[in-house]
């Protein structure tokens, strides 16, 4: 099994249509000094590379850095951690995608009906309620829309805390996105989490492409 | 030509039991019985080397002296290590189908797996369809067919069964001889050795004697092939499907009655609705929903609306309703005035209308049609029948009935249970609403005029009002597929 990078991950579902975060690479702490300041806001500062898919539990991430001492910083505490096992590793500066709903899409293999499209509740307590709905691929845009209506959490899409409702379109876009990248020769799994719903719109904020062994 | 090998399962021109048994407690003796009691319409055969009649039938020695050409399908009770030579005869006599009840093969271990396996390797050889092993057998009502080892023998009807429990063929069957919307097929598919559900489905969905069709699988052996198998079923008529195995405990079970290996339930149920079909998480639930999907028409859209002479079950709809996919709709205003001129103003004003007893002799036959009838309601929730000929069915049974003169007032009130169920029929037929009668009096008291003239008219009569706004949402979720799906 061979991982892209986040970076990577993302460029290749932007290709098919997948509305990703602002993303630079940098390869120091003065280069994303100057990468945030090109995305401008708040960011994400994130150690970036094929070998680096448990960020989150080995404390690689670190969000909402709005001055460019504590992107700096922030920049310099991560190179720091780096390991010898981490392979070749960048930082890639993130905008902050605000919006209080996570989703979580991809692409998972399954032994007995092969390639599926996965469209679940993200977010902290997801793994717990575990709330996720799958079609076989390859998928039609109906069924796109069938597996929206099939989250039992639905509800949550209307307008939610000054936030629209989740746009269905662009919902459904997203997952027609993932599920082309899903039937290219040699991905084996795509896992998106989150995908944030900013403005209506679901923005993909981390992104995993694996490819099956060659 | 040959023909389609499921047309010699199913509506053979004869039928050999091959090991027919002149002991009533072997499937030998069942098998035949059931042939012969169930009426079939071709020739019956039964092989026995020793008793020259069972049942009146003149037994053959063997399948040999079956007359070339007289028979499609030979039903197998022997031990298994006889069935080759069985399938040798039977191909040389022309039977081009077998179903073989007997077990003794992959169920039993590593010894009876190879068995199957070269059985089946010989059967393709012969060019013969195998059902089975180790199912109890097959119904086919349009042929008049029970070649089964149990009962019962369900009444003719539009539903399809196949099933990877033999057992719950039987349930299937239970319900239809209970409540009267019978059966077209019905096949265990036992081990399904050579033929599984999904090729029955295939079969039950150019089959012209079948509406709607349900099947209990555990295990799926070629996940895109029974996808792919399901969606075509269901794009030509409703596919109701029942998995055993959801939960780690039941795939323990499932796995060591059929073999069944562990699938995740999400993705399993993301196929199936891909596919069209509609998945019951009972059997009872599976059962009301392909009996909704035979005798209904689909509704073309969401928008419910509950009847009611009975207050508590308007109620109680009301929140089933409201929990389902189907949208209970505010009331229409022209309804609303339409109904008023019917009744004493006492009534619901609202969805559910609830008539409140202030119904005359017309008004619910009357009340049905407006709802029917108008143009903001897609399907109608029918509650409240069969109360009048409860009430006289106790007037007839008590002590007054003589004295006091009962017979008109319970003749009276039957009728009007009849002529209720009656107008909820006839006004689906003419509007192509689905418009679906619940009362428990259909399984507490099934002779009563209102649940026995739904059943009468060819129609279910759901046993509550909750199992109805259950099937009627997967009555939806189905014609909904149609719409996004197959446009």
């Amino acid at each position: 099994m061979v991982a892209f990078s986040e970076f990577e991950s993302k460029q290749l579902l932007a290709n098919h249509g997948v509305e990703v975060s602002r993303d630079k690479l940098a390869q120091s702490a003065e280069e994303a000094v100057e990468a945030a300041a090109e995305i401008g806001g708040p960011v994400a500062v994130k150690l970036c590379g094929p070998s680096l898919s448990h960020k989150s539990e080995r404390g690689l991430v670190r969000l909402g850095l709005d001055t460019p001492e504590g992107v700096h910083s922030a920049a310099e505490d991560l190179l720091a951690l780096v390991t010898e096992e981490d392979g070749e590793v960048a930082l890639l500066v993130s905008e902050m995608v605000g919006g209080h709903r996570e989703l979580i899409a991809g692409v998972v293999h399954t032994e007995q009906f092969g390639a599926a499209l996965m469209l679940g509740l993200g977010g902290v307590l997801a793994e717990a309620v575990g709330e996720a709905v799958f079609r076989l691929l390859p998928v039609s845009e109906a069924d796109c829309r069938d597996m929206i209506d099939d989250l039992d959490f639905s509800a949550l899409l209307a307008p939610l805390r000054g936030e629209p409702a989740v746009n269905r379109d662009a919902l459904v876009a997203t997952l027609m996105g993932l599920a082309q990248a899903g039937c290219e020769d040699g991905i084996e799994a795509i896992d998106v989490n989150p995908l944030v719903v900013r403005d209506g719109r679901p923005v993909a904020v981390d992104g995993l492409v694996v490819m099956s062994s060659p | 030509m040959r023909s389609n090998p499921f047309d010699l399962l199913f509506n053979p021109r004869g039928i050999v039991v091959a090991g027919a048994s002149s002991h009533p407690g072997k499937f030998g003796f069942v098998a035949l019985h059931n042939v012969l009691a169930g009426g079939f319409n071709g020739r019956v055969f039964a092989t026995n080397p020793e008793q020259p009649t069972i049942l009146g039938v003149e037994t053959l020695a063997s399948v040999d002296e079956v007359p070339q050409g007289a028979a499609d399908l030979v039903m197998v009770c022997t031990p298994p290590q006889t069935c080759p030579d069985i399938l040798r005869s039977a191909a040389e006599r022309g039977i081009g189908a077998a179903f073989i009840a007997s077990g003794g093969f992959r169920e039993s271990g590593p010894e009876g797996t190879q068995a199957e396996e070269r059985l089946i390797e010989l059967a393709q050889s012969l060019d013969m369809v195998v059902a089975g092993p180790n199912g109890q057998g097959l119904i086919s009502t349009p042929s008049r067919l029970a070649a089964q080892i149990v009962a019962p023998v369900p009444p003719p009807g539009p539903i399809a069964v196949a099933s990877q429990s033999g057992n719950l063929v039987s349930a299937f069957m239970n319900y239809a001889t209970q409540s009267g919307v019978g059966i077209s097929r019905a096949v265990s598919a036992g081990n399904a050795a050579m033929v599984g559900v999904v090729d029955y489905l295939s079969w039950f969905s150019d089959d012209s004697f079948t509406k709607a069709m349900v099947a209990y699988v555990e295990g799926v052996d070629d996940g895109r092939r029974f996808a792919a198998a399901v969606r075509d079923a269901a794009e030509a008529k409703p596919v109701v499907l029942v998995k055993g195995g959801t939960t780690p405990r039941g795939a323990q079970a499932a796995a060591s009655h059929t073999g069944a290996l562990a699938t995740d339930d999400r993705i399993f149920d993301g196929m199936v609705r891909q596919s069209g079909a509609v998945r019951a998480a009972t059997i009872e639930e599976a059962y009301d929903a392909v009996a909704a999907f035979a005798t209904q028409p689909l509704p073309a859209g969401p928008r419910t609306l509950v009847l009611s002479s009975a207050g508590g079950w308007g109620v109680i709809t009301a929140d089933a309703v409201s929990k389902s996919n189907l949208e209970l709709i505010p009331l229409p205003a022209d309804l609303e005035a339409a109904i008023d001129g019917l009744v004493p103003p006492r009534w619901s004003r609202g969805n559910p209308i609830d008539l409140a007893g202030g119904e005359g002799r017309d008004t619910i036959p009357q009340a049905i049609n407006l709802v029917a009838d108008h143009p903001e309601v897609d399907a109608v929730i029918y509650l409240g029948m069969g109360i009048q000929a409860n009430t006289a069915s106790h007037l007839r049974s008590g002590p007054f009935f003589e004295s006091a003169e009962l017979a008109r007032i319970c003749e009276y009130h039957e009728r009007q249970d009849g002529r209720f169920a009656q107008a909820a029929a006839e006004a689906s037929a003419r509007t192509g609403k689905p418009i679906l009668a619940a009362t428990e009096l259909a399984v507490t008291q099934p002779g009563n005029a209102g649940p026995a003239t739904v059943a009468a008219e060819g129609r279910y009569c759901f046993p509550s009002a909750d199992r109805a706004v259950r099937a009627l949402h997967h009555l939806w979720w189905h014609a909904r597929w149609r719409k996004r799906h197959l446009g």
